[in-house]
């Protein structure tokens, strides 16, 4: 399966030998396990163990709430009372579903970030990195759909809010709206499609993992250096990686264990925490509340949607050499959704060679500049919009574009990358030799 | 270590950030220390029965909990009424059942009845429903340390009546320092004394406001016990496992780390 050589998959006994002529299937679990891995990941490659159990979890509390959830404006709300009052450990696996989904953002965050500083999106793992993607557009979307299901306030007016996003496209808006919501409102029918879509874009999911995981076998994995693994033959490639099953398997379920240590301890003693209060009031189109704010993890892009109002000179411009058709609310539609599309772009607009963030002296304060303008954004997209909240979500919208579209660009031309190793061995040895005073220099890196 | 305080100050920013939802002009809000905050605190059963005591005689001539089977009234990590008691207690209101076309007293399979105003808001949920000041700049810390929520909300509110009032499109208003806008069209509903305690306990306006939101907050989270209980366990049991597997990851790698310094 891999580029790299390593040993592959023999049937011994004539049971193994009769299933392999037939179906391969044990070859594949084999490959894959055994896949040769970097033996020189740090602690921020174990995400993907992460998010693939965040997505079992989902799907395994997501399908018993389906057995007791009522999907009708009437009874949606009330159904969800019923699971968490007269179901039987139901109020548990709620708040599991509830705080899963807050889980699998963060660790989604974390893996996307350290895709972006070691340049795991560089060639040849574009492909990997433009998957990865769809899989998070996919995670919005479904996390969207699935907050509009206890058809609570904040569900409601958020639905309202988003798909009123459609309606800012010129011309075709309105019926496009129309045609999502199956009616002049947020109702029964948007209610529907929602929880049906809810269900179906988690196997969507579950199939792009799969080609996210073929695709990155194929290339193999990234590692802290970003030095390819040598494959000139089976053992000089043994001695940069060691199999995945056991020695990345062990370590992967360790970080996962400490994670749900903390995921356990919120949804036991705080699993409200994390959501709006008002969506504990059922919803109610005649009322609005005097804030609409989208779950934390949709923060970020929510600030850049709203960042963009008529009075800033970008959109007075858009608008004027477009004759008006681009508004500022539409405007600030493209943003969003250009803000994802600038990342995906990432593999293209980086033309620096060297991949690993580690020896990029420049490089580093741009990429920790943009975690802050993250996190910056997120805190202000969770502000009402109005002055100062409006001015800092501005700067920091300016600055997440200006990071792929100038910074990355430019960097690859003007930095003067430092010595990597020659090998991920080398790499290994230097970290493992430095605990023991030996004689290689490790690359000091307060980022790491 | 400055890698893991990196992600500890991440996660910890994220985290408080995502709590930063309903920042704004709300009003004063002063903390109270109950009994079942933290991870370890339990509902006190009898103030539970004060606070239903509190609700029936008082906020029920408005308000209603119609999302609350009676029944839950004899519920572990609840008011821990007998089901005798809870037999008599659903005497106390009733219902309108349409298959005999008649008023009739609730059962204790029945939930209770909802709001009897318009405008009254169903308290089922009011707990949850009002916990959100997650100050200080929305950054969430009054609600991580201090277990600041809508139990908070609702002593505040009871007792946040300043006594002015004033007059607006025919609906007298009452002025309340905790009540978002600074003025409440519900009139103050309690005053010291107003409700006999079986128990004795002190009956001052303060006493029965905590006792109720007590109350209202086991209305909203009637498994909280429950949920404590089972997030303590699963906490306990993972970081058993997390020790086991630490121990397993360690001991595998030794062999490989040993080779490099060997080596060298």
């Amino acid at each position: 399966m891999a580029g790299i050589p390593h040993d592959h998959y023999e049937p011994n006994t004539r049971g193994e030998k009769w299933l392999h002529k037939r179906l391969p299937i044990m070859g594949l679990l084999y490959d894959t396990l055994m896949i040769p891995t970097p033996k020189n990941l740090n602690w921020m490659w174990i995400w993907g163990i992460v998010l693939t159990f965040c997505l079992v979890l989902q799907i395994v509390t997501g399908i018993v709430l389906v057995m007791h959830y009522t999907p009708h404006v009437d009874l949606a709300f009330a159904s969800i009372e019923h699971i968490m009052r007269n179901v039987n450990g139901g109020h548990f696996i709620r708040y599991l579903h509830m705080n899963g989904a807050s889980l699998f953002f963060f660790a989604v965050y974390l893996h996307i970030f350290r895709g972006l500083y070691y340049g795991s999106y560089k060639a040849p793992r574009e492909i990997t990195w433009i998957i990865g993607m769809l899989i998070y557009l996919m995670m919005m979307g479904t996390a969207f759909m699935g907050y509009v299901l206890p058809w609570g306030q904040m569900s409601f007016w958020g639905a309202t809010v988003i798909t009123g996003l459609f309606g800012a496209i010129p011309l075709v808006g309105e019926p496009i709206q129309t045609w999502l919501l199956g009616g002049p409102a947020v109702d029964n029918a948007t209610l529907n499609r929602f929880f049906s879509l809810h269900y179906l874009l988690p196997f969507v999911i579950a199939a792009l993992v799969a080609v996210h995981i073929w695709a990155f076998h194929t290339t193999g994995n990234n590692n802290p250096t970003g030095v390819e693994v040598r494959r000139g033959s089976k053992a000089e490639a043994e001695k940069d990686t060691l199999p995945f099953w056991p020695y990345f398997v062990m370590k992967d379920l360790f970080a996962l264990g400490v994670i749900l240590v903390v995921f356990f301890a919120i949804v036991g003693f705080m699993p409200n925490y994390l959501g709006h209060p008002d969506n504990y009031i059922e919803a109610n189109p005649l009322v609005t509340p005097s804030h609409i704010v989208p779950e934390w993890y949709f923060l970020p892009f929510y600030a850049i949607l709203r960042a963009f109002t008529s009075d800033v000179w970008v959109v007075m411009f858009a608008s004027w050499i477009t004759g008006g058709i681009i508004d500022a609310k539409f405007f600030g539609v493209l943003a969003m959704f250009g803000a994802i599309i600038v990342m995906a772009l990432a593999p293209w607009l980086d033309t620096s060679s060297v991949r690993s963030g580690r020896y990029r002296p420049m490089f580093k304060w741009w990429f920790w500049l943009l975690v802050v303008d993250f996190i910056v954004l997120m805190w202000a997209g969770a502000m009402p919009a109005e002055p100062p909240y409006s001015t800092i979500s501005l700067i920091g919208s300016a600055y997440w574009f200006a990071y792929f579209l100038v910074i990355l660009p430019l960097l690859g031309v003007i930095e003067k990358p430092l010595a990597q190793p020659e090998t991920i061995e080398e790499d290994f040895k230097a970290h493992y030799d430095a605990k023991t005073g030996g004689t290689h220099t490790v690359v000091t890196n307060p980022a790491e | 270590m400055l890698k893991t305080l990196g992600i500890a100050a991440l996660s910890a920013l994220t985290l408080s950030t995502g709590a930063a939802l309903a920042a704004g002009a709300e009003g004063h809000v002063h903390d109270v220390d109950f009994s079942f905050e933290g991870p370890f605190g339990k509902f006190d059963q009898n103030q539970l029965q004060r606070g239903l005591k509190v609700y029936t005689e008082v906020c029920a001539a408005c308000h209603g909990l119609q999302y609350v089977p009676i029944r839950t009234l004899a519920d572990e990590g609840g008011p821990g009424f007998s089901p005798d008691q809870v037999r008599a207690y659903a005497q106390n209101f009733e219902i309108f059942d349409p298959e005999i076309d008649d008023y009739r007293a609730t059962k204790p399979s029945d939930r209770f009845p909802g709001s009897n105003l318009e405008n009254a808001p169903d308290l089922s949920l009011m707990a949850k429903a009002r916990a959100g000041f997650h100050g200080p700049y929305g950054t969430g810390m009054a609600q991580l340390f201090k277990g600041m929520g809508g139990p908070e909300y609702i002593v505040s509110l009871l007792t946040g009546y300043t006594g002015e009032t004033k007059e607006e499109a025919g609906v007298i208003l009452y002025e309340n320092t905790a009540f978002p806008g600074g003025w409440i069209a519900m009139a103050p509903p309690l005053e010291d004394g107003l409700v006999e305690y079986d128990d004795g306990h002190d009956n001052s306006t303060h006493h029965m406001s905590e006792d109720v939101a007590a109350f209202l907050m086991w209305t909203a989270e009637p498994k909280m016990m429950a949920r404590k209980e089972a997030g303590l366990t699963g906490v306990i049991l993972l970081i058993v496992m997390s020790v086991l597997l630490y121990l397993t990851n360690k001991r595998l790698w030794a062999p490989i780390k040993k080779k490099v310094k060997k080596e060298s």
